[in-house]
């Protein structure tokens, strides 16, 4: 048999058939459902008289809309709430389980479905949001689709698909401290940009992936497809089966062994061949710092905001002149002297406990900067939240000045009443920086959740090597 | 869903590269739970000044008066990147815009689009060049062909394109793609009771409530 890398061993053990044109037809084992992505598709399965193929492959819960305080009374935005009230009465109506806006595991999709052992090593999984790719990190075929494709797989349990190529990220070394996932995978989207991974589905390896975390992983996975690939994935390992043993719907028992026994051949053959392969040394880099509105105009936090008459070609120049007017930055600034309004410590990307633990541990016994307006810090889950809790974090937050909510998608893309004012400079660890993303005129500037706690105590971004508060 | 064969119209040239769906509609006018209505809000932060419905930016080039009524978009290099939702295709849609050129689109808002019954060219980065130097003073009239795969601009160029197989046949025809699917429904049983034996782990209670 020819050598196949992971994503060829996952596409191979879904494809059900395949057309002559190259289009496979692929089983999806889980589906995940949100408030925006799935109303159209739940009124088109109304609207042909069509039922659900397998209701227990579905989750649903809410999460861009709701609100991050105290939820008793209600959702104050009238289309927010149609939103959420629409999902609920859909799911009640179609028997699809959900996670409500008051059940305790209620949070972020792409963070409750880990969490409860939903996503397991060797699934596909799907839902209508193209952070979807986070799930990769345990093993998974994991990607975002739109909305037709959602009633799809309600319809069908399927997906028509092409095979993307293959591309493997290799990481060598290991990050030195301070520098974080979050660090490693936007400088990585630095190295490709963000169309770097297009048509491709990206396999992380290599000593320097080993050594993250499983929620590590996820956040390197999440950011995939801000270098353009639908699907990133880390071949499941120790660590791996570490993280989801005694998950309520991870397998138990005898199940639990020879689910082990199969996770353990996902993992590409030594000889398998990518179509394009990229390393990077993870021991050399420092804290990453976006400086534009693409993912992909990232920097060092020692480096200085760059000149666009130094731009490569006139596409990036034009698209660099457009960011620096929009950012409301000069050519040659510091990075670390950039002063920010606002810090937001949450999204899919770094909202899980390990990302609370690396900020409260640069908050412990400071205060936020005077001229920082608001810092937010948003659990992914209901869960994330009680842990935090229960550790003590959230007073480590409050008597920073910090705000410590109720678990959501939160100022990460502003659905809810999160978000920034026009002008307004905000440091944070979601994973996008486009024009108007936290808000209309808001400016974003992504980084890790350390170096977002550092920068709402400092008031601007700070080395973390070199700072000490 | 319309079926797509041919289409003659202006372009309307959107010399940008990296245009994400935030930017093709903005998150606040995601919570609709209908698919129609999004056109006006195309564009919304570059197209009116102050947010204001009223207030159309001069400067914005969907604002051009003498493009008003063009169904084809030409843009840059990785268009549509960023989010997975289909409002991005629903707004183009609702605009009006039924195909669009560029010399990169970004995946899943190229599928999305081709659900949508939205035509994608991708062409080389000089063809595209030329087509927006011959836009950008007047209007460049076109002409598609689908069945063809073919592009004929009114200066007297033609360019052949590619398309896959299937989103040709689903444009020229307009075909819903669950019931194409639904023909091979005994497949799909088939191939889920083999995989419920072998991995019984990922099948589980619903629980409600």
């Amino acid at each position: 048999m020819t050598a196949q890398t992971l994503y060829d061993k996952l596409w191979e053990q879904h494809r059900i058939l395949s057309e002559e044109d190259g289009r496979t037809l692929l089983y999806i084992d889980r589906h995940l459902l949100h408030e925006v992505t799935s109303p159209q598709a739940f009124s088109g399965l109304r609207a042909a008289g069509r039922k659900l193929w397998r209701v227990d492959a579905n989750i649903a819960t809410a999460d861009h809309n709701v609100p991050t305080t105290d939820r008793a009374a209600g959702i104050a935005d009238a289309t927010s709430r149609l939103q959420v009230e629409t999902l609920d009465r859909n799911c009640a109506e179609f028997g699809v389980e959900e996670y409500g806006m008051l059940d305790r595991r209620q949070g972020i999709v792409h963070v409750i479905a880990p969490e409860q052992g939903l996503t397991l090593p060797g699934m596909t999984v799907v839902c209508g949001d193209s952070h979807t790719a986070t799930h990769g990190a345990l093993g998974a075929l994991a990607f975002g689709i739109g909305t037709t494709e959602v009633e799809h797989v309600l319809a069908t349990q399927c997906l028509w698909a092409r095979k993307s190529k293959n591309m493997r990220v290799w990481v060598d070394g290991t990050l030195p401290q301070g520098v974080t996932a979050k660090d490693l995978v936007l400088a990585i989207i630095g190295q490709i940009g963000t169309a770097g991974g297009t048509g491709h589905a990206i396999e992380f390896a290599g000593p320097g992936i080993e050594a993250l975390s499983v929620e590590g992983r996820m956040t390197v996975c999440n950011m995939a497809i801000e270098a353009g690939a639908r699907s990133g994935m880390v071949a499941p390992d120790a660590k791996t089966f570490a993280y989801l043993q005694g998950r309520p719907h991870a397998p138990q028992g005898d199940d639990w062994e020879r689910a082990v026994a199969f996770w353990q051949t996902l993992h590409s053959d030594s000889d398998a061949q990518f179509d394009r392969e990229i390393r990077i040394d993870a021991s050399q880099l420092l804290p990453q710092v976006t400086w534009g509105t693409s993912p992909e105009m990232v920097l060092s936090v020692d480096a200085k905001v760059p000149d666009p008459a130094a731009a490569p070609d006139p596409v990036r120049r034009e698209a660099w002149t457009r960011a620096l007017e929009y950012m409301g930055l000069q050519a040659g600034t510091p990075i670390s002297e950039i002063a920010v309004d606002k810090v937001f410590i949450g999204s899919c990307t770094n909202a899980r406990i390990e990302d609370l633990r690396a900020a409260a541990e640069i908050v412990r016994g400071k205060r936020k900067a005077d001229s920082v307006k608001a810092v937010l810090v948003v659990p992914g889950s209901g869960l994330v939240k009680a842990q935090a809790e229960a550790e003590g974090l959230d007073e480590i937050f409050r008597q920073a000045g910090f705000e410590w909510r109720e678990p959501g998608c939160s100022m990460c893309l502003a659905m809810n009443a999160d978000r920034l004012e026009p002008g307004e400079r905000c440091a944070a660890t979601s994973n996008r920086n486009f024009e108007g993303r936290q808000g209309a005129g808001g400016r974003t500037h992504l980084v890790s959740p350390a170096m977002a706690a550092a920068a709402a105590i400092a008031g601007h971004f700070v080395d973390l090597r070199r700072w000490h508060g | 869903m319309q079926a797509f064969t041919t289409l003659d119209s202006a372009v309307i040239p959107l010399d940008r590269a990296n245009v994400d769906t935030d930017a093709i509609i903005p998150k606040q006018f995601l919570k609709t739970i209908e698919r129609q209505g999004l056109g006006q809000f195309l564009f919304f932060d570059w197209r009116y000044r102050d947010g204001d419905l009223s207030d159309p930016n001069p400067d914005f080039v969907l604002n051009r008066v003498d493009l008003q009524g063009a169904q084809v978009l030409l843009a840059q290099q990785n268009f549509g990147c960023g989010s997975s939702r289909e409002h991005a295709p629903w707004a183009l849609a609702d605009y009006g815009i039924r195909a669009a050129i560029a010399p990169s689109f970004a995946d899943i808002f190229a599928n999305n689009c081709v659900q949508n019954g939205i035509l994608l060219i991708t062409l080389q980065q000089e063809t595209i060049d030329t087509l927006f130097l011959a836009a950008r003073a007047a209007p460049l009239q076109v002409h598609i062909d689908l069945a063809a795969q073919e592009l004929h601009s009114a200066d007297g160029q033609h360019y052949s394109f590619d398309i896959a197989p299937g989103a040709k046949h689903k444009l020229l025809n307009g075909l819903d793609d669950i019931q194409m699917t639904l023909a091979h429904a005994d497949a799909i049983r088939a191939f889920e009771a083999e995989r419920r034996r072998q991995m019984p782990w990922l099948f589980r209670e619903v629980q409600h409530g």
